[in-house]
């Protein structure tokens, strides 16, 4: 692709949880996303940055960084859209510990995916039978709404509340046991509204939309969490959890 | 650290508060209406507590006011201290929970002077 002109100066946080922000001189291009002058850095300027990203077209959800102090997919995100008088800074995510440089350790944010049962659970009998799932009722469209997260950790870096609590499963995760609530072939509802419930489950969400208005998918973790706090305050009522 | 309470428990606690906010909600306008037509009608405090005194409606409704504020507001402070301070465990639900007595002991004791 053409050099654009100009140069965009590139802040990037190097080292680990203590480290500091280099800058590099990017060749400014036409469309040329965050990713693009980060992978430009890695290439040309300093081999030893560390970052992750695969697809850079929007679907694994392993490039999210913090670019101008917010998190983003970097791959989707371009530079003309995000660059502040010609320069950027792009850190690691915030909220979850930091490797090297731009990668952070996932492992906590997956493992609150697992700690809200965010997993199918099959009955114990084998199914007879097909259940039938009408794509239009509420469940199924409820089900909808959350399914395409790409699990980039956008809305967990995002959220106030897990900084506060580092117990808070987090949108994503909470997000994720909602699709699962609302599938009619689960067998595993009961151990899954009792994991999402309480001071570190949903009932900790303050509703402030962080995580939707960062979600690059376009998702509303806000509204799964709201329909969790529905669901388990009827259950705790009827004393099913 | 003690055991976090069981999630039966936080649930009924999140529900008993936002039903109380409700509660509060209503409570609050009434109580705001009840003031500016009171100083509208340039009522003095003698006069305010002859219509109080003796009055079972207003006994009724301060004294479910003060309970919706004795729900409300320590499971709220509750929630408060755990994000915003290393506080958790049984001594927090026990300071919250002689909060809330305090709310309910002090308010009726008030609620009392407008009634006798
Ligand atoms: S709405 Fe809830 S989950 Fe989303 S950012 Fe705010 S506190 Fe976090
Ligand atoms: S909910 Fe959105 S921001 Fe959060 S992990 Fe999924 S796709 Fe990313
Ligand atoms: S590289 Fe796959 S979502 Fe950005």
């Amino acid at each position: 692709m053409p050099a654009d002109g100009g140069t965009l100066e590139v802040r990037v946080w190097r080292g680990g949880a203590e480290g500091r922000y280099v800058p590099y001189a990017v060749p400014r291009r036409q469309s040329q996303t965050v990713l693009d002058a980060v992978s430009y850095i890695q290439r040309h300027l300093d081999a030893s940055l560390s970052y992750r990203f695969a697809c850079r077209v929007g679907m694994c959800g392993s490039c999210a960084m913090t670019v101008n102090g917010k998190p983003r997919w970097t791959c989707r995100t371009h530079v003309a859209k995000v660059a502040r008088g010609g320069a950027l800074t792009v850190g690691p995510l915030r909220n979850l510990p930091v490797i090297k440089d731009l990668a952070c350790d996932m492992a906590p944010f997956f493992d609150k995916w697992a700690k809200a049962e965010g997993r199918f659970r099959p009955p114990t009998e084998p199914a007879r039978d097909f259940v039938p799932v009408r794509p239009a009722s509420p469940a199924r469209q409820a089900a909808d709404a959350g399914i395409e997260c790409i699990g980039c950790a956008v809305c967990y870096a995002a959220c106030d509340v897990v900084a506060a609590n580092p117990d808070y499963l987090g949108p994503a995760a909470l997000n994720r046991a909602w699709t699962l609530v609302n599938d009619v072939r689960d067998a595993g509802q009961r151990e899954r509204l009792a994991a999402v419930a309480g001071d570190a489950g949903c009932h900790a969400c303050h509703s402030q939309q962080g995580c939707r208005e960062y979600c690059p998918k376009h998702l509303n973790p806000t509204a799964a969490i709201a329909g969790l706090k529905r669901v388990t305050a009827r259950a705790a009522l009827k004393g099913e959890i | 650290m003690a055991r976090p309470l069981a999630p039966r428990i936080e649930t009924l606690l999140w529900t008993a508060q936002r039903a109380s906010a409700a509660a509060l909600g209503l409570c609050v306008a009434v109580h705001l209406v009840t003031i500016v037509l009171a100083v509208r009608g340039g009522l003095s405090a003698a006069e305010i507590l002859a219509r109080t005194r003796g009055g079972i409606t207003w006994l009724l409704f301060y004294g479910l006011f003060v309970v919706a504020v004795a729900i409300h507001a320590p499971i709220g402070l509750r929630s408060i201290l755990r994000e915003t301070t290393a506080w958790r465990g049984r001594s927090l639900d026990l300071a919250c929970g002689l909060f809330a007595l305090a709310l309910v002991v002090f308010g009726w004791r008030a609620v009392g002077g407008l009634f006798r």
